[in-house]
């Protein structure tokens, strides 16, 4: 089994990077964007028996800092 | 009077973190990240700056999950001492001994240079050789010191007199100027600016010293 895991930082909690990647799209003349949020992928190769539930419990104690960031499971 | 410095693999102030215990008079020994158990006696334990595991995944959440920091977090839940200087701060919110999260800095850059800190509370082993409102200078060297909580949190910090410095001018967007916080036992100190890199006249300024040895006066006394 596959999982990806986006993890992206809550809302309300300022991403300067995803500002600074607006402002250079800005720059380029793509001025049709009004925001943008960076985050990351996370794709796990899993063995037989693996459940999401198990894939909750990885991002609650590692892949997501839930004081910061949010997270969604996408099985596969 | 004993401490313990953390290495993990990237740290890179463990050793000016352990000559600044050594200078005030502290025993100091080192352990190591796959270590299970701190050394018999240790009064403090410092968890130092730098890049533990190449920064990875998050500044600090590798090293969280480290055999040591289950026994650090055990020293803090026993009451111990505990000061985490940087990427030492980092790792303890990322462990939960500390509230809150360090995130990019605003500004984006990473910022090494010496700033001005306000001594937010005398009231712990860390501050007591300072006067609240104390100006001290203090460098920092970090690229994700924007300190973060919820408005919650930032209010019980404030509520309860944790905030241990603040920033006079502040360089990374940190809440509330923070540069610094205390646990609610006050023992443990997580702070992104470098104290022990004002320790010593070779250092260009020496304002951080006044931290250790109030800490090895405060140990020896108990």
């Amino acid at each position: 089994m596959k999982a990806r895991v986006h993890v992206m930082l809550k809302n309300g909690v300022l991403d300067p990077q995803g500002e600074a990647v607006r402002h250079a799209l800005g720059a380029l003349g793509f001025d049709k964007v009004e925001g943008v949020r960076q985050g990351k992928v996370i794709d796990l190769d899993l063995a037989e028996g693996a459940t999401e539930a198990d894939v909750k419990d990885m991002c609650e104690k590692l892949l997501a800092n839930t004081v910061i960031e949010s997270y969604e499971i996408e099985l596969a | 009077m004993r401490a313990a410095v953390v290495v993990f693999p990237g740290s890179n102030c463990d050793r000016d973190l352990a000559v600044a215990f050594e200078q005030a008079g502290f025993d100091v020994s080192m352990v190591w990240h796959k270590d299970s158990q701190l050394p018999e006696g240790v009064d403090i334990v410092g968890v130092p700056g730098g890049f533990s595991y190449g920064d990875y995944l998050r500044c600090g959440a590798i090293a969280a999950q480290s055999p040591i920091c289950k026994a650090v977090i055990d020293h803090a839940e026993r009451g111990g001492y505990a000061l985490g200087v940087c990427n030492g701060f980092q790792i303890l919110t990322e462990t939960g001994v500390l509230p809150g999260a360090l995130l990019r800095n605003a500004g984006l850059k990473y910022i090494c240079r010496t700033v001005e800190l306000k001594v937010a509370t005398s009231d712990s082993a860390f501050t007591q050789g300072y006067n609240a409102g104390d100006v001290i200078g203090v460098p920092i060297a970090h690229h994700d010191g924007n300190y973060y909580a919820d408005a919650e949190t930032l209010a019980a910090l404030k509520d309860q007199d944790r905030i241990a410095f603040t920033y006079v001018d502040n360089p990374n967007g940190s809440a509330e100027d923070i540069a610094g916080i205390l646990s609610a036992n006050r023992r443990v100190l997580g702070m992104m600016p470098h104290p022990e890199r004002a320790a010593d006249a070779g250092h260009g300024g020496t304002d951080g010293a006044a931290m250790f040895r109030a800490l090895s006066g405060l140990l020896t006394v108990a």
